[in-house]
């Protein structure tokens, strides 16, 4: 008898393998691509220096704050608290550059009561095994209640310009833009090839099995948390900083959107896969599609539908590839 | 016998029992009929769509584009009524309609295409808000006749009129998910899907049913909120979903799906409304009481983790 060898099928090529780990950051990338292509050749003042630069920096706190995002729907949980906790970084920022604070001072201890807070609600989830969207949902009520209750709906002004670094400029790019590309760039790297990143993909992957291979998942929950914290921290100051006042209220449903661009660049609500790539590449689409709106004199009344329809059409895309991924 | 105290419905009544007692100790105007009875109207917009949001989360899903809905159905309402020039009665019918068509298509997204409903109504959330920013073009619609306000602003035998629609929707939506089949299939998807589905269960249309249900609920609660302020936005009910869902979950709805009752969704809502106006009469600032409200939140869910574990430790 001759034993036939079953030829193994052959290793996907790197292109496809590429492809496959990145597939819903590319379709971003192509959409962002195809707006910027269409758009102009209606439009070319589209691709005018000043415009790009308003569709790179408009978002980029979004995109910071998504970063965060990504990382604890990686593993496994979800923040709805974040616009409000924005509102609360930037408020306390405002505060202590106007009682004339050194402007470090003004930056950097809001970043760390936003560490604080979120470690601490990644402690009460991990410890309690209370699910993160309570937990969360009662510090929206907590940290949007105090912050109306502080400001009284007061706007912050008088800000010394020193204070202003999201509106300073390097080589004509708003400091913004450097923020969310090297913010990006650091996050995805931590997020590959660090030990704690590749908790992370592990907790929200499977929990038992991560705790048998020697991860401590609740550490690893609130070190998520804390990561986070520092990614809203950032985003706050760089939305205090962005106007030359600092308003009591955050847009509407911003927690919401910022989720939106999570999983629209690729993060699985279910935990365990995406990348911070995608969810920043995302906030960019958002902007563009913003700009893009006004450029084909689309009344903006509509914004909100487009983007709602989009969506839907990424997600249905996104579910038919998977499927056919299956077969 | 301790198994009945400890539940989370208990320790909530006993909750709202005292936090009654101890508000009408603290202000004078609290505990009074009237008082009383306005906020059951206050409440009865969260309390018809918290109904159909612990159906929902009781099959482990959830719905975000209720707000959405109740925004679009109120913006439909003036556009049928004021621009199409149907008459209002028809045009509150049209709008219901749409709203309700709007909860299906959540349903069908969810079940046909298999997205999860987190992020499918977070796609429509944007949809459905859209809709009525575009449509509306920020334009609110006012002058509606005076009849219409009775929805929402009269009353029957002394009590509001949208208070009796709440209490009967109540009873209705608790003899359903307590004591018929569909109930029972409700919790059984809930707590195990896939084992549903091989018991027979058709999964899938109850969960039609149950978001579809939400649509229609959310776009009722559109049509007695216009009529009880009398104009129609199209920024009406942004970030009630949140609302909505706290009040479920306060109630005892586990978020996972499985477990939860409609009298714990009742006196979840009945507890936040207390909060907010006794501490407001009591002289705490309107935001104040959002914080004590999300205080109590993590505390009541807190106690009855602990509780939990006892039971099986």
């Amino acid at each position: 008898m001759t034993t036939e060898t079953v030829p193994l099928p052959a290793p996907p090529s790197a292109l496809r393998r590429f492809v496959s780990d990145y597939g819903q950051e590319i379709v971003v990338l192509l959409a962002i691509a195809a707006l910027f292509v269409v758009v102009g050749a209606v439009n070319p003042r589209f691709l005018s220096d000043t415009n790009i630069n308003s569709i790179f920096a408009g978002n980029a706190y979004i995109a910071i704050a998504a970063i965060g995002m990504s990382m604890v729907i990686i593993s496994g949980h979800i923040d709805v608290s974040v616009g409000s906790l924005i509102g609360v970084i930037a408020t306390i920022a405002g505060t202590l550059a106007v009682k004339g604070y050194p402007i470090w001072i003004a930056w950097f201890v809001p970043i760390l009561f936003a560490i604080a807070v979120n470690a601490a609600v990644g402690a009460l989830i991990a410890y309690t095994r209370i699910p993160s969207i309570v937990v969360t949902l009662g510090m929206l009520s907590i940290l949007k209640g105090g912050l109306i209750s502080a400001t009284a709906g007061e706007w912050i002004s008088n800000l010394p310009p020193g204070f202003m670094i999201a509106q300073m400029r390097l080589f004509g790019i708003p400091s913004a833009v450097y923020f969310m590309v090297a913010l990006t760039i650091l996050a995805a790297l931590f997020m590959r090839y660090s030990d704690f990143g590749r908790a992370i993909y592990a907790v929200g992957g499977n929990l038992e099995a991560a705790r048998a291979a020697g991860v401590d998942p609740e550490r690893t929950v609130i070190g998520v948390f804390a990561l986070h914290g520092l990614f809203a921290g950032i985003a706050g100051i760089l939305f205090a900083t962005h106007l030359q006042v600092i308003q009591s209220t955050v847009p509407p449903n911003l927690e919401l959107t910022v989720i939106t661009a999570s999983v629209i660049g690729g993060v699985s609500i279910l935990g365990g896969t995406g990348t911070v790539i995608g969810s920043t590449l995302a906030a960019i689409l958002f902007s563009v599609i913003n700009s893009a709106l006004i450029f084909l004199n689309v009344s903006a009344y509509w914004l909100r539908a487009v983007l709602g329809l989009l969506i839907l059409a990424t997600v249905l895309a996104d579910m038919a590839r998977r499927r056919q991924a299956l077969r | 016998m301790t198994r009945y105290l400890l539940r989370h419905e208990t320790i909530l009544a006993l909750l709202t029992v005292g936090a009654l007692f101890t508000l009408a100790m603290l202000s004078d105007r609290f505990f009074t009929a009237s008082n009383l009875l306005n906020q059951g109207r206050l409440m009865s917009e969260i309390g018809l769509i918290a109904l159909a949001m612990t159906f929902i989360i009781v099959t482990g899903g959830i719905d975000l584009s209720v707000g959405s809905i109740l925004g679009l159905t109120a913006i439909l309402l003036g556009v049928f009524w004021k621009n199409l020039g149907l008459p209002l009665p028809l045009a509150a019918i049209a709008a219901i309609a749409c709203g309700t068509a709007s909860g299906f298509a959540n349903g069908l997204i969810i079940t046909r295409f298999k997205v999860p409903p987190l992020i499918a109504t977070l796609g429509t959330l944007a949809l459905y808000r859209g809709l009525a920013e575009g449509i509306s073009e920020a334009r609110s619609v006012r002058g509606y006749p005076e009849w219409f306000f009775f929805l929402g602003q009269g009353e029957i035998l002394g009590v509001p009129v949208q208070l009796w629609i709440l209490g009967i929707a109540t009873v209705i939506a608790a003899v359903i998910l307590g004591m018929t089949p569909f109930g029972r299939a409700v919790y059984a998807i809930g707590a195990n899907e896939t084992a549903a589905r091989f018991s027979g269960i058709r999964v899938d249309s109850a969960k039609l049913w149950i978001y579809t249900a939400a649509g229609f609920l959310s776009a009722l609660a559109a049509i007695i909120f216009v009529s009880r302020v009398t104009t129609t936005r199209s920024d009406m009910g942004t970030g009630w979903e949140l609302d909505v869902i706290t009040g479920v979950v306060l109630g005892g709805t586990s978020i996972f799906g499985g477990k939860g009752t409609i009298i714990g969704t009742a006196l979840g809502l009945i507890l936040i409304q207390a909060l907010k106006n006794g501490l407001a009469l009591s002289g705490v600032k309107g935001d104040g009481t959002i914080v004590v409200i999300g205080l109590v939140l993590i505390a009541a869910i807190l106690a009855s983790a602990l509780i939990d574990r006892n039971k099986s430790g």
